[in-house]
């Protein structure tokens, strides 16, 4: 479980994140929403330490992770996957070299069982015969598979996805959408996901956390979210035409 | 702008206490830097031994020319252009070649894994992304730079010979017991430690401009830039205080 108490951040002077709490629970898929440029990737960068919070906790079970130094939080570390916008995979490796980077760096498994787990991990995101290929030759939709394949080759408690959708046409979006929800149940992780993409939200929000300006507007999950009262959130759950078509036939 | 410089200056350093913190696992920096000997080294072969060729024709002519005189035996064309080889082109002018080259190569790749997150996928795993990325390519120009160095000297001892006595203004053995009078085997040491220092200015100075960047494609560039300017400042900077402390 990840806890969040109560942080704030401040960068350049300007406010973007305010008193924030919530809770994360395992074996569930966590959603932050809320429009462009409201603190979704800031709030998930200060939840995995890739940003100093001005004030607050973060709570990794019984640990308190924001005050742990370099060498402390790197055990933590391990036990957490990422799968970023942009998938940040390795630009000189290849899609193996990429998968088997975080084995190579922390385990004493030999090659061969290096391999397995990796070819586990790639079958897992249905990507086959693609061990050899360089990001620069995947599409969209394969370079954040393979991003998920190395996210959880370490087996991790812990998966943060920031906007795993974006970019990706519907289809895919969903694919990806199901492969999150699938893999958080098998290895029953604690995942958080940042998203825009109300399919998301309707499929996957076991969860979900509105931010707006830095605050928590709204907390809720998906079955809760379309009964809500909170304008800000209606302003972002409706805002295109269908979502409103459908919310007036509701009505 | 002076406290800029000295924000910049001290995050400099703690950049590089960073980098030379002890590796996660030594077997994997090894391959980096053998990976980088070939990116950073070998592959600056050719630009060494094109622009060394023909600086030493060039040093070869210019010494002749303006060593047009009956009292200067014309041996000494040999010598001069021997000595600045050695103690400046070789050493400094080839360091500011591959501060150009290599220097923006390191600020550019380094910059666009930090704009790509990149950087912040190393550091989500918990290795020391300064230290993974920056010290390969340190160690990497600290080995093969002095080979750099003494295959420009070769070569430009070399581009003289051959253009000087194509064109005529020395003759073969002239220049050949030229650039063995008086030699003085000191200078050699001299230009190879004072490689050493431009190899780390070139290598850390443009990894932090790379490793700084924040925004996208235009500031990767703009920092790409910066990493050739500030290394080349450095090396001329540092260049004057080793003279001084080496040669007085």
């Amino acid at each position: 479980m990840i806890r969040v108490e109560n942080i704030s951040l401040s960068l350049g002077g300007r406010e973007v994140l305010k008193d924030v709490s919530a809770v994360f629970e395992p074996g569930k898929t966590n959603l932050i929403i809320g429009k462009s440029g409201s603190g979704k990737t800031v709030f998930l960068k200060c939840i995995v330490g890739l940003l100093e919070i001005d004030s607050g906790a973060i709570w990794y079970g019984d640990v308190l992770f924001n005050k742990l130094d370099f060498r402390a939080r790197k055990e933590i570390r391990k036990e957490m996957g990422m799968l970023f916008q942009g998938s940040a995979l390795f630009d000189s490796m290849t899609v193996e070299e990429n998968v088997r980077f975080p084995l190579d760096m922390f385990t004493t498994m030999s090659y061969d069982e290096k391999l397995e787990r990796v070819n586990f991990c790639l079958e897992r995101v249905n990507i086959t015969d693609s061990n050899r290929l360089l990001p620069s030759e995947l599409s969209g939709g394969m370079k954040k598979r393979v991003a998920i394949a190395r996210a959880i080759a370490m087996k991790p408690r812990y998966l943060f996805c920031d906007e795993p959708n974006s970019g990706l046409d519907p289809k895919t979006s969903i694919v990806i959408d199901e492969l999150i929800r699938e893999i958080t149940l098998e290895l029953n992780m604690t995942t958080i996901v940042n998203t825009h993409d109300m399919n998301s939200v309707m499929e996957n929000g076991e969860k979900i956390i509105f931010i707006e300006e830095g605050e928590k507007c709204w907390e809720g999950n998906k079955s809760q979210i379309l009964q809500s009262d909170c304008k800000l959130l209606n302003e972002f759950v409706f805002a295109n035409a269908l979502a409103k078509q459908l919310k007036e036939s509701a009505r | 702008m002076t406290f800029r410089f000295l924000s910049g200056f001290g995050a400099y350093w703690m950049l590089l206490g960073k980098v030379f913190s002890r590796p996660e696992k030594p077997v994997i920096y090894y391959r980096q830097t053998m990976k980088e000997l070939v990116s950073l080294g070998l592959r600056s072969i050719g630009i060494v031994i094109i622009i060394s060729f023909f600086m030493g024709a060039v040093i070869t002519l210019q010494t002749a020319y303006n060593t047009e005189n009956p009292i200067y035996p014309t041996y000494l064309i040999g010598l001069g252009a021997r000595d600045s080889i050695i103690l400046e082109f070789s050493s400094t002018i080839v360091a500011l070649i591959l501060a150009g080259k290599v220097g923006s190569n390191i600020a550019s790749e380094i910059g666009t894994m930090r704009i790509t997150e990149q950087i912040d996928a190393l550091e989500l795993m918990g290795v020391n992304s300064a230290s993974y990325i920056i010290l390969p390519k340190v160690v990497a120009t600290l080995i093969f730079n002095p080979f750099l160095t003494l295959i420009s000297i070769i070569t430009g001892i070399a581009g003289g010979w051959i253009v000087g006595t194509t064109a005529g203004v020395i003759t073969s053995s002239d220049y050949i017991y030229g650039i063995q009078y008086a030699f003085i085997p000191y200078y050699i040491t001299y230009a190879l430690i004072k490689t050493l220092f431009f190899a780390f200015i070139i290598t850390t100075v443009s990894s932090y401009h790379g490793y700084i960047v924040e925004g996208g494609s235009l500031e990767v560039g703009r920092a790409s830039t910066k990493a050739v300017v500030y290394s080349s400042v450095f090396i001329l900077l540092v260049n004057v205080i080793l003279t001084q402390l080496l040669l007085s």
